[in-house]
């Protein structure tokens, strides 16, 4: 068999795409669900009231979606570079880290300086800290043609370690009673909420100014030319001029530090601390969200949500249905899975010798 | 100093270091395979996950040990199906269709474990594979047939690759599909046959974990001994028996830093000894880089016709 690209794709195959891939992954989940002894439609009854049935759940949907936009935008701008980021949740960890050192240290008070110049740097050390843990693995890759999935996805074992060891250690909150976690950001620094009651603070607008920014760069600068030229043909882009070492820097610089601040911006909006249980796996799911969005900046946003929302949903429909909640992390895999192969099915025809 | 030589003179050491090579030569065998034909198989944490589970279920269920292992290589071959249905005949991005399948497996997996098991607190255990006590080799006697099974594949797997004309053609398909396209092999077969049976090898060292190593299944049970395959593979150019040094290399080290923590002073947080495997991965990548002999056409998708 052989794929034939089709002679005019049309532009609806192309948008409903995505919607048959998340049908058929439903039907594909639904006897994931009988085979737990449940009734499907109740369940996905529960699951999508969970998620998305009252303004309470759209809290929760957006308060998680907050941190995965911003993983999102990482990978999706590494992706496009062909740097294949998988070291998202180390860069994270790392990140707040980094914004609870600046921020918080020193008897929970910083260092001495007026608070809006205090968040900008602890902002400003969480995309730091994420961008130069991505930069070995850029330059290893660019300079000794290294695999970048391998060191990245290493990277992150040894990150969340030293983060481990830190907290047993430097940055351990004396007034935690033993408990694991670190010093606690300064109240004064922490994202304000804007629900009141709910959990949604100002880290998603914030995360969502910052996707229309990234299109834009990505859209109307050079150096966003230069990203997209290198990732579609690494050789023809250095041919025509695109500098290569500096474009993968960049990159590298710009996917560490969105990263970063994502582990910023829970520390500073969600927990106030940080716990070697504070991402389950949002560095990884980023990678995902950005696949589904097909690396574009602004339907990360909507892929964000999309996953957010199942996640959020799984965890109630779990606690009045006997379904684990791991569910919610085969339907986001068989999503991606099935996008891939609609959207590829819209562009490609297949034909059988 | 003579910490050292006392953990290196303990018997009990080696039989260690063979214990945690084992799933690492089978993961990187798996791995070798996948890539001489040309395809990066990123999926095999998950598959490894998947042998795993299906292995150590099918034992819960009343199974035979073997028939244990013969499900968890049948998981990892169906793992490798679907791997090999995107990523040749769909040409996907080979990346990206391994780290959904990483995902899909794992999750799964720990779905099955959730609804077969769901108020457990401690996992059940069951039978696993007895030591070899009746061979009489000092290190080797202490170890399961699973081990003698991976020693004994490496030499297997090299006379495959350079000796037989299927071992031929599985390189030639890695190193220029175009020719093998026109000399009549056909690139889609023998992808697919190689990334499935590397996904089986993939299974077979998850099922290790769970009926070998140890008696149970629990989440994080794999813990990136998959990533440390594909780094393996890099450092072992690609051949079998630099794979098997490989895989001991960091064996030694990943047994050496438990028992440097047990040893030394507790002035180190042992977090940095549990680095240490990670690290040395990283550093090996690194040092072999330059002279990395690639398949050539490893990671480039092949569609028939294309050039």
């Amino acid at each position: 068999m052989r794929l034939e690209k089709r002679q005019a794709v049309s532009p609806w195959a192309l948008v409903l795409a995505p919607f048959g891939a998340i049908v058929f992954t439903l039907a594909v989940s639904s006897l994931l669900v009988l085979w737990a002894g449940a009734p499907v439609a109740p369940t996905w009854g529960h699951l999508v009231r969970g998620g998305f049935g009252s303004l309470f759940a759209w809290t929760e949907t957006l308060t998680r979606a907050t941190p995965l936009i911003l993983t999102g935008l990482a990978a999706a701008v590494a992706f496009k570079a062909r740097l294949f980021n998988i070291g998202a949740e180390g860069q994270l960890y790392a990140g707040a880290l980094a914004a609870v050192a600046v921020g918080g240290l020193h008897g929970g008070e910083g260092f001495a300086a007026p608070d809006a110049l205090l968040f900008a740097l602890a902002m400003g050390a969480a995309a730091l800290a994420g961008a130069l843990l991505l930069l070995g693995p850029a330059l290893m890759k660019a300079k000794l043609g290294v695999d970048e999935v391998v060191t990245t996805l290493l990277l992150n074992f040894i990150v969340l370690l030293g983060v481990s060891a830190l907290l047993d250690g430097v940055m351990k909150d004396p007034s935690a009673m033993g408990w694991p976690q670190s010093v606690a950001l300064k109240g004064a620094l922490e994202l304000s909420k804007l629900v009141e009651g709910a959990r949604l603070h100002t880290g998603l607008p914030a995360a969502c100014a910052l996707s229309v920014l990234l299109w834009a760069v990505l859209k109307t600068t050079t150096f966003g030319f230069d990203v997209r030229a290198q990732g579609a043909n690494a050789r023809a882009a250095a041919f025509a001029g695109v500098p290569p070492i500096r474009t993968v820097v960049g990159v590298a610089l710009l996917s560490g530090a969105l990263a970063g601040l994502a582990g910023a911006v829970e520390v500073a909006g969600r927990t106030g601390y940080v716990t070697l249980d504070m991402s389950p796996g949002y560095g990884y799911s980023g990678i995902v969200i950005a696949m589904l969005a097909g690396l574009h900046p602004l339907g990360v946003v909507a892929a964000a949500v999309f996953v957010a929302g199942v996640l959020v949903g799984a965890d109630t429909m779990s606690r009045a249905v006997n379904v684990p909640t791991y569910i919610a992390d085969v339907i986001v895999a068989s999503s991606l899975l099935s996008v891939l192969v609609a959207t590829l099915l819209a562009q490609y025809r297949v034909k059988w010798k | 100093m003579s910490d050292l030589l006392a953990i290196l003179a303990n018997p009990d050491f080696w039989v260690a270091v063979l214990r945690i090579a084992t799933p690492l030569i089978f993961g990187t065998l798996g791995v070798l395979l996948c890539e001489r034909a040309g395809v990066l198989n990123l999926g095999i944490e998950g598959i490894m996950v998947a042998g795993a589970f299906t292995g150590w279920l099918a034992v819960y269920a009343g199974a035979p040990l073997w028939a244990g292992v013969a499900v968890a290589m049948l998981a990892g071959a169906v793992c490798g199906l679907l791997h090999a249905f995107l990523t040749v005949a769909l040409a996907l991005s080979q990346h990206v269709a391994g780290l959904g399948i990483t995902l899909l497996a794992t999750s799964l997996s720990y779905y099955g474990y959730r609804v077969s098991f769901p108020k457990v607190n401690t996992p059940p255990t069951i039978q696993p594979f007895a030591p070899m006590e009746g061979l009489g080799i000092p290190v080797l006697s202490a170890q399961t047939p699973l081990t003698l099974l991976a020693l004994l594949l490496v030499p297997a797997m090299a006379w495959l690759l350079y000796r037989t004309p299927l071992g031929l053609a599985i390189r030639m398909v890695g190193e220029n599909p175009q020719a093998a396209e026109s000399q009549g092999a056909s690139v889609l077969a023998l992808r697919t046959g190689a990334i499935v049976a590397g996904s089986a090898l993939m299974g077979l060292a998850g099922a290790f974990l769970t009926l070998s190593a140890f008696n149970s299944f629990y989440f994080n049970m794999v813990n990136g001994r998959g990533w440390i395959c594909v780094a393996l593979v890099v450092f072992a150019s690609w051949k079998p028996g630099k794979a098997l040094l490989g895989a001991l290399l960091f064996a030694f080290f990943d047994a050496l830093q438990l028992r440097l923590q047990q040893a030394g002073d507790a002035a180190l947080p042992y977090q940095l000894y549990l680095m240490l495997p990670y690290a040395l991965s990283i550093l090996a990548l690194v040092l072999v880089a330059r002279r990395a002999a690639y398949p050539q056409a490893l990671m480039k998708p092949y569609r028939k016709g294309e050039r």
